[in-house]
């Protein structure tokens, strides 16, 4: 008998076996609170914040590691259950700081929802209040912080570095009283061989690991009449940032994005899918090049930084694999401070970059010491989509409610094709649409290749069959680089995207992240990608006239010179 | 041997050779971090930081994970040790005996905190719950041997007698 019948609240349930009791409360749409939890994360069973009762048996159970047997009558309501989590929260709070009001998570902060929800009052906290923990933040930046004291040691940070992006960067150190989650001798994150793909800072439920705001920079720059702040928006934020303000995942939201940052008082509003499709070309370009010279096969995506500091730390050794293209931020900075200077006829120096990212490795790429082609630092802020929505907040603008308006012109026109890039595979598909019109004249074919961990597929272009893989979540992109590594040969073409679902499960989105919420952001910008004309990116009018007017052909001296870039082995 | 960092690649292979003999007795498999941490220990005295970030690589584990091992157990020591360590017993009958005042006297003589480490390398200082000779109350243990009913009077006379050069056989008995 593989079912399972038994009660949650009076309802009776049948269950497949070994479906826990959290599992099916939620099918019933019974919200049992949690902490430790995630859906796409091992079970850690620490909090003890989700326990219920089985009446019958008088037992308390934690209802996320226990899996529903047959005749249990589990009440999440009686008063031993709702005791046991209050009590459980309580010593949570007992060795937790208490400058809520300002915290970087205030009014964001799981703990602090579920204290308000369970009740718990400040008598039940003061009873219990002990020693305090105290270990130094760190604040070395430039992608994350962390703020150890504030940390819960729920462990989702741990097992997301671990199994999601198979660093383990972060882990428990020491015991008892002294538990700590925190990386080898407590070194910064800016010293290990972390990739700052915010993936912990997705996860964490608490104020203990952030993204570097970069919010005050922004508004220093956009008040400062001397410069002239420019915009671009990565192609995943117009289908997430609509959740900041109550919209369901995956809703498009490109219109009022743009309005929004006119709002807030961007000099020019434009679009990183302008850059993606640039990237594209000229990533499809060296493709070719090193098809035809049999070259550095397999030829491997550059477009994530958590990914490409990821493989500088392990596999320095396939560097010379890695496209010399640079990411479309970059790209597109360092065209801002040229191109689009030399277009305006204004002085590089008054130009200020700022770049809405789902990502937090973003502001860790743009310090990068080659990403000065300009002259200049040439991405001066990175907003994560958390980060935007905040600066929208504090000024009262409301995203939902605003008429759309379109990009500013010469960097923001896209060719749908772009617009994939923010999910996984979307790189590839676009760069062989590309690469197989410019060879053969022919037209690809939907690749389709789905979105979470591995997919291999195999392309026809000019009568050579390729074999492309595209990989999401480090731990997974280790495992392939591995078997390149070891000699497998016949891969000609790899995508690699740091975060689960490539860019829309960016360590800089919109909380929760859960796969579930990922898919549905995937599927928006699917969406979008078909309903625009051009879809092809060397039909993007725009990037044809950049050609034309400035940078002669793909990987041409001068495209050479401002949209590629260099690696370096960092040590593991 | 003390911070190495900044040093040449050629005297950091010299200072991981050790290492590499703890290492060539195990297979490379994570299973085995714990005894390599303690041969390593054997060999260094304490788990240095490249020591460990050499077991790290070596094993294809994480840096943090074998700090997290390591930072576990208190049988592992992350800074150098002295020649001699002192536990000062803080249980219930040391404790009404003396035993604080005789705690703070060796912080006084040694300049060093529970916990802590001379400059010189030559003593360590912890505290210890009981040691289960609670009728010697206060007690002291220095290395091997026990030395009971201690005061703050006789402290500087124990301790000289494990200092160099003459240490070796005076504490024997
Ligand atoms: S940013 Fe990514 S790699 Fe760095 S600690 Fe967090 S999860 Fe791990
Ligand atoms: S840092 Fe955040 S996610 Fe990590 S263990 Fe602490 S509370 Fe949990």
């Amino acid at each position: 008998m593989n079912k399972i019948t038994f009660t949650i609240d009076g309802h009776t349930v049948e269950v497949e076996r070994g479906t826990t009791i959290l599992q099916a409360a939620h099918s019933l749409g019974i919200d049992i609170p949690t902490l430790c939890y995630h859906p796409d994360l091992s079970l850690h069973v620490s909090c003890r914040v989700c326990m219920v009762e089985d009446v019958r048996s008088g037992r308390l159970l934690a209802s996320c590691a226990t899996e529903a047997a047959e005749g249990m009558e589990i009440s999440t309501r009686s008063s031993r259950a709702r005791r046991a989590r209050r009590r459980n929260v309580e010593l949570l709070l007992a060795n937790h700081p208490r400058d809520c009001l300002s915290c970087y998570r205030n009014g964001s902060c799981e703990l602090q929802d579920i204290t308000f929800r369970l009740g718990v009052t400040k008598e039940d906290v003061d009873r219990l209040r002990g020693e305090q923990r105290s270990f130094p933040d760190d604040e070395t930046g430039p992608a994350l912080r962390r703020e150890p004291n504030k940390c819960i040691l729920c462990g989702r940070c741990v097992r997301a570095c671990e199994e999601i992006q198979g660093i383990a960067a972060l882990g428990f150190a020491g015991r008892g009283f002294n538990s700590i989650v925190t990386t080898a001798f407590d070194l910064p994150l800016s010293e290990i061989n972390c990739a700052n793909c915010g993936q912990c800072s997705a996860v964490c439920p608490v104020g203990a690991i952030t993204e570097v705001s970069e919010i005050n920079a922004v508004w220093r720059a956009l008040e400062d009449r001397d410069k002239f702040v420019v915009v671009q928006t990565a192609p995943s934020i117009q289908a997430t940032i609509g959740e900041e303000f109550g919209l369901e995942p995956g809703t498009v939201v490109t219109g009022q994005l743009v309005a929004a940052l006119r709002l807030l008082g961007f000099d020019r509003v434009f679009s990183t899918e302008f850059t993606a499709d640039l990237t594209v070309l000229e990533e499809g370009w060296e493709f070719i090049s090193r098809i035809e010279g049999n070259k550095d096969l397999p030829h491997i995506t550059s477009c994530c930084p958590g990914w490409v500091k990821y493989a500088e730390h392990n596999y320095p050794d396939l560097i010379d694999h890695l496209s010399s293209a640079k990411s479309p931020q970059q790209m597109f900075s360092t065209l801002a401070k040229t191109y689009y200077a030399q277009q305006l006829g204004i002085d590089p120096a008054q130009i200020y970059t700022v770049s809405i990212m789902p990502c937090t490795a973003k502001k860790f790429e743009k310090e990068r010491p080659e990403h000065r082609d300009s002259g200049y630092q040439d991405t001066d802020a990175v907003l994560t989509t958390r980060e935007l929505a905040r600066m929208l907040k504090e000024v009262g603008i409301d995203l939902v409610h605003l008429p759309e308006e379109h990009y500013d012109s010469i960097m923001g026109s896209q060719s749908g094709a772009a617009t994939i890039f923010g999910t996984t595979g979307g790189v590839t598909e676009a760069a062989l649409r590309t690469v197989k019109e410019v060879l053969t004249g022919e037209p690809l074919d939907r690749l389709n290749l789905g979105f979470l961990g591995r997919k291999e597929a195999e392309v026809e272009i000019g009568g050579r069959t390729f074999k492309i893989a595209v990989v999401s979540g480090l731990a997974e992109a280790g495992r392939i680089l591995d078997e390149v590594r070891a000699g497998r040969s016949d891969l000609d073409w790899i995508e690699v995207m740091a975060c689960p679902h490539g860019c829309v499960g960016g360590g800089g989105q919109p909380r929760p992240n859960s796969k579930a919420i990922m898919d549905k952001r995937a599927q928006g910008l699917a969406q979008l990608d078909r309903s625009n004309t051009i879809r092809k990116s060397h039909e993007n009018p725009d990037v044809i006239r950049l050609y034309e007017e400035y940078l002669g052909e793909p990987q041409s001296g001068r495209a050479h010179e401002l949209l590629h870039t260099t690696y370096q082995a960092r040590p593991r | 041997m003390g911070c190495i960092c900044g040093q040449d690649k050629q005297s950091m292979q010299a200072y991981l050779q050790p290492l590499q003999q703890v290492l060539n007795r195990y297979a490379r498999e994570e299973r085995f971090l714990v005894p390599i941490l303690q041969d390593a220990q054997e060999a260094y005295g304490y788990l240095p930081a490249e020591v460990m970030r050499e077991i790290a690589r070596s094993l294809n584990i994480s840096f943090t994970k074998v700090y997290g091992v390591a930072t576990f157990y208190s049988q592992f020591h992350l800074r150098p040790r002295g020649r001699n360590v002192i536990k000062v017993c803080t249980g219930t009958a040391c404790h009404v005996r003396g035993g604080g005042e005789v705690l703070k006297a060796i912080q006084n003589v040694l300049g060093i905190e529970a916990g802590g480490t001379t400059p010189d390398l030559e003593f360590t200082l912890e505290t210890v719950a009981c040691i289960g000779a609670c009728g010697l109350a206060p007690v002291i243990m220095i290395n091997d041997d026990t030395h009971g009913r201690v005061n703050p009077e006789n402290i500087k006379s124990i301790l000289d007698g494990y200092r160099q050069p003459v240490h070796t056989e005076v504490a024997a008995g």
